[in-house]
């Protein structure tokens, strides 16, 4: 299913000799992680260094009415404890809101609390110590003094006359409203044949990764400068954050990030506690370390979804779509997140419902409204299993309507693969989707027709399995149009330098960033690809701002798109600049010459000329050699941001197998299947690895995960007792397809993979759930899908 | 997450492990496998002033089959339990129980004493020992006692030991030969506390029970034998006779209300493993109705 794309350099990357691309080879940072010789912040000790503890509140909204740290102040270890109002004397507040959300407000947000808390969880003290026991220790004995506060936690009753209002110079506990109407929604349903209807639940939950949030923050007084090491997606914009609140120049901040112990979005932000770590070093003059315990990143690291869609489709007999409508509903916490705030999730939503299918008649509207809780934000696949969930929801009500099978409905209504380009009802651009080509390809996959004569079969005897399906479109490659038009200092484009040293090796610094992804991988096949030498040779170093180009770093799957073919376009640079210096000392045209093997070769009959370690040596070390006039360069950058399209959509389809104990209300996960559309594969391990970690994440939402609140705002489960992440015991075998339509924006070719996953695992399982269900009538649209809900939708209890 | 600071000691023998017990009470608490013991400490749940590890009291280490007695001693690891002949031998419930108790990280480390002293509902093993009528026998100031496991269990985390006392070992009878026995838990993840589970030992004669001892967990405060048991034994079970000691059953219990069950759900569980276990070592597929479709 490769789509050649026309208007190709005669020179491709793709079909290179040697090249890696499109080959599993093992990440070059794999012995090192293996033998523990990873550096992750936990790792850094610097001298002099101490460890802060936050003391949190224990109430959803409260004033504070007194702080008394004198005995914890006396307390062995204890350096310093700062309340909100003493560190506010170096970090000014912030607040979460970006100029094309039009309408989005939110209020300011202090790095501690100042006079009101407003979650559970929110920091109200930094206690400063030795170590992290001693400083655990001296924040058992600060009392603070509290003055509860009316706590906004139900997002349905939020914006009610009646319910106080959380930051009364506000008005009201209404962060954002989108609205939208495309077509003629009205008309389309009234000449349905069926219209249907359904409220879609999505448990609010977290990213849980295994290593949590961290910071290493040095202010050096005598330089002026603050040097932080943090686990983060985006180094360039945690410079720009913590100069812009700590009054420097971004000259004057340095973010080191080496390891990450995953990521998912949730350390995209820049969080309260870390800008308070920022400035406690910059107040004591000394290294400060935090890193977040478990029980904190529950209460602290930004939750997601929570949502309560309504949705509405309409259908004609013959399995036609007439239109969509939803209304979300979402709750955010007390604030906008900050730099990107909390208005994308809804926004999304809005953007990608009934994405994949022909109709144009698509009215919507989605509310974010402030609640005391902990604050929400963008985790991996923002937006898509909620827009996904109802959309094919939807479907698969229509299609169970109509009668009709739900692979059928569909094939009637996605959009063909040969009418790109093309628009959403949304206004999204599509480049080139190929939905019917990947259902088929997962119709074959999965032996559609075999798996429900199974299900036949078996239903006779009291087994009730049932199948899913989920298409979907991806977001990837964001440019400017996600932040930066909205006036967020977030970088779209992403740069590489690469260079070539003295003994013939290359040393690449890219701007994107590594979290497990595997972006020193793709980087380093990208590079060797290009210049011809093996990827042992290539060095790629990535996550300081002092020494790589300025980019936007790993997030909303870029880095393959953005900055491999920024990798993509320095290395041709790169390869073209040795290759003249090879054609002077070769007395031969660059034309005649090329990198093969680490060796510079004639074209004609590949005969080695030069290795590339000899012409480093005559560049470096004997230039006088080379002709007068030539001076090489054997280092160059280049930077990417596509132009044309705002966003490379891709596109894809799952398909959930399951059984469902009727008597128990347990799900048994017996196999999931994907077919994704990312354009050029660059490392097919990795990226069918990323589609698995993704889809055990959709997995987790639709089963197990959930933030459980109580009436008063307080987070019930913040464990991993009682949090159920997915693990390896209760998941499927996912087997994964391709199909391959490369985006035309970039010579490489490649869209981002990071979300497929996520995106329709949920949507798939539910369908699946609700299909297994069917004898008994029972339709469930509320994920995580629990025993206890299954159970009571078949009135077993 | 770091626990408090605490006075420790490692005593080498059971005598001067007591005296440490005898001296510090209730201040102290006792270190075997550490896997409930150090979250709770290390999220400061409790802060014991002083954690006397029994880890090297080898005297209370092993599996010793004697006459009708198989003998397992506190420090014995959930990892050794299911890698035991004897145990696979004389005491398969045991075994099958233990392979249901989290993860093998925590298996490694976590003893069946340790588990049995912290005495959690929701734990497998303690529900065995009331299966199995073991006897838990601890040490004392005033010497050994012999504790029948249905009066050791007294609650949520409660238990007949005194804080001066140390639990040694637990006494088992031997399988018998005809005897079979029935494990099943319902966890939403592989190694999770049960939302409800049953450990079942019974001999069946002429595919009747003549002995059956059902013992729930995570159905109440402590671990249940459940008396509906004795509507079964002796009878031919009919599907009437099973409905019967089902809501016999349903009447026993008093199950707890948490985020994964309702005490309406946790009800019908136990009653579904019932249906299963008597089914299953029947073998009576007829008895395992399931919910017929509408």
């Amino acid at each position: 299913m490769t789509r050649k794309p026309a208007n190709r350099d005669a020179f491709s990357v793709l079909d290179r000799p040697n090249s890696y691309i499109g080959k599993t080879v093992p990440r070059p940072n794999l012995d090192r992680l293996m033998q523990g010789r990873g550096l992750y912040v936990s790792d850094i000790e610097l001298p002099r260094m101490a460890h802060v503890v936050f003391l949190r509140s224990p109430h959803a909204h409260a004033k504070i009415t007194g702080i008394d740290a004198a005995a914890a102040e006396r307390m062995p270890g204890v350096i310093a404890v700062v309340t909100g109002q003493e560190i506010a004397v170096v970090i000014t507040p912030w607040v979460g809101v970006l100029s094309h959300l039009k309408g989005l407000k939110s209020a300011p947000q202090s790095a501690i609390a100042v006079d009101r808390v407003c979650w559970q969880g929110e920091a109200v003290a930094a206690i400063i110590a030795t170590s992290r026991a001693a400083a655990e220790d001296a924040a058992e004995h600060i009392s603070v003094a509290y003055e509860e506060l009316d706590a906004v936690t139900d997002m349905q009753t939020a914006l009610d006359p009646t319910t106080s209002v959380i930051h009364p110079a506000l008005g009201d506990n209404l962060a954002f409203e989108r609205n939208h109407d495309a077509g003629a929604v009205d008309a389309a349903f009234a000449a349905s044949d069926e219209v249907v209807e359904a409220e879609f639940i999505f448990g609010r939950h977290t990213g849980v990764t295994l290593e949590p949030r961290s910071v290493v923050a040095d202010w050096n007084s005598a330089e002026g400068r603050l040097t932080i090491y943090q686990g983060t997606q985006a180094p360039h914009m945690v410079q720009n954050i913590a100069a812009l609140h700590l009054g420097l120049q971004e000259s004057q901040v340095r973010v080191v990030c080496k390891d990450v112990g995953g990521s998912f979005g949730i350390k995209v932000h820049v969080y309260a506690d870390e800008m308070a770590t920022y400035a406690l070093s910059k107040l004591l003059r000394r290294p400060v370390k935090f890193v977040a315990d478990r029980v904190e990143s529950f209460n602290t690291d930004i939750h997601a979804r929570d949502h309560r869609c309504k949705g509405k489709i309409g259908v004609k007999r013959d399995g036609i779509i007439t239109a969509f409508e939803i209304d979300d509903l979402t709750g955010i916490g007390p604030y906008s997140m900050y730099p990107r705030t909390s208005a994308i999730e809804a926004n999304q939503v809005v953007n990608l419902v009934g994405g994949p299918y022909v109709t144009k008649n698509y009215r919507a509207r989605a509310r974010v409204v402030f609640q005391n809780k902990n604050v929400m934000c963008q985790y991996r696949a923002v937006g898509h299993p909620i827009a996904c969930s109802v959309t094919e929801g939807l479907v698969d009500l229509a299609a169970m309507k109509i009668g009709m099978d739900p692979v059928e409905i569909r094939r009637r209504n996605l959009i063909a693969d040969d009418a790109y380009p093309c628009a959403s009802p949304s206004g999204l651009r599509f480049e080139q989707l190929s939905h019917h080509a990947a259902l088929a390809k997962l119709i074959k996959m999965m032996d559609y027709d075999a798996l429900r004569a199974e299900q036949a079969m078996l239903r006779a005897k009291n087994i009730h399995r049932g199948i899913g399906i989920a298409s979907f479109i991806e977001v990837t490659n964001p440019s400017a149009a996600f932040y930066g038009v909205g006036g967020a200092k977030i970088s779209s484009q992403d740069g590489v330098a690469v260079r070539l040293d003295a003994q013939g090796a290359v040393v690449c610094q890219t701007s994107i960033t590594e979290q497990g992804q595997g972006s020193e991988s793709l980087t380093a096949q990208i590079v060797g690809s290009v210049l011809g030498v093996s990827m042992d040779r290539v060095r790629v170093i990535l996550g300081d701002t002092d020494n790589t180009p300025y980019g936007g770093g790993t997030w909303a799957s870029r880095g393959a798109g953005i900055g491999g073919e920024a990798a993509l376009q320095a290395t041709k640079v790169l390869r073209k600049n040795i290759l003249d210096v090879a054609a002077a000392i070769l007395q031969s045209s660059p034309g005649d010459l090329d990198i093969v093997s680490n060796s510079v070769v004639n074209v004609s009959d590949g005969a080695p000329r030069i290795e590339l370690s000899e012409l480093a040596r005559i560049v470096y070390f004997r230039p006088d050699t080379l002709p007068p006039g030539i001076q090489a360069e054997l280092m160059a950058t280049r930077h990417f941001v596509p132009r044309e399209y705002p966003f490379a959509f891709t596109n894809g389809v799952q398909a959930s197998w399951l059984e469902v104990d009727t008597d128990t209300g347990f799900v048994k996960l017996l196999k999931h299947w994907v077919v994704e559309d990312c354009g050029t594969i660059i490392n097919p391990q990795l990226v069918d690895e990323q589609i698995r970690g993704g889809v055990v994440q959709g997995l987790g939402a639709a089963l197990f995960e959930k933030c459980v609140y109580d009436e008063r705002g307080q987070l019930t489960n913040a464990n991993m007792a009682d949090y159920l992440v997915p693990m390896s015991g209760e998941m499927p075998d996912i087997d994964i397809g391709h199909v391959v339509s490369p985006t035309m924006e970039s010579e490489l070719g490649a869209k981002g993979a990071g979300e497929a996953g996520t995106a329709g695992a949920a949507a798939a399982v539910t369908n699946a759930v609700n299909d297994a269900l069917r004898p008994f009538g029972a339709i469930i649209t509320e994920i995580p899908l629990t025993p206890q809900m299954i159970l009571t939708a078949l009135g077993r209890i | 997450m770091k626990a408090s600071a605490f006075a420790y000691a490692r005593p080498t023998s059971v005598p001067s492990a007591l005296e440490l017990l005898v001296a510090y009470g209730d201040k102290a608490k006792v270190l075997s496998g550490g896997q409930s013991l150090m979250p709770a400490m290390n999220l400061r749940l409790i802060s014991p002033e002083f954690i006397v590890d029994i880890g090297e009291l080898a005297e209370l280490r092993g599996i010793v089959v004697k006459g009708d007695v198989l003998t397992v001693r506190a420090l014995t690891r959930h990892v050794d339990v299911l890698r035991s002949p004897e145990i696979a031998t004389h005491a398969p419930l045991l075994r099958d129980a233990t392979s249901h108790v989290a993860h093998p990280a925590i298996r490694n480390r976590g003893t069946l004493g340790g588990s049995l002293a912290h005495a959690d509902p929701a734990s497998e093993l303690p529900a065995c020992m009331v299966a199995l009528g073991a006897t838990v026998i601890v040490c004392g100031p005033r010497g050994e006692r012999r504790i029948p496991a249905q009066e050791f269990f007294t609650g949520i985390y409660e238990t007949a030991l005194s804080p001066q006392e140390l639990l040694v070992a637990v006494e088992l009878p031997v399988a018998r030969k005809d005897s079979v026995h029935f494990f099943h838990e319902f966890a939403r993840r592989h190694g999770d506390y049960a939302i409800v589970g049953l450990a079942a030992q019974s001999t069946i004669v002429d595919g009747q029970f003549t002995d059956l001892r059902l013992g729930f967990f995570a159905v109440g405060d402590r671990p249940l034998l459940a008396g509906a048991a004795g509507k079964l034994v002796n009878v031919a079970v009919t599907p009437e006779v099973l409905a019967n000691a089902s809501a016999v059953l349903g009447e026993e219990l008093d199950p707890q209300e948490d985020q994964q069950a309702t005490p309406a759900m946790r009800r019908h569980l136990a009653k579904v493993l019932l249906q299963r276990c008597v089914s299953t070592l029947l073998s009576r597929a007829d008895l395992q109705s399931g919910v017929p479709a509408r």
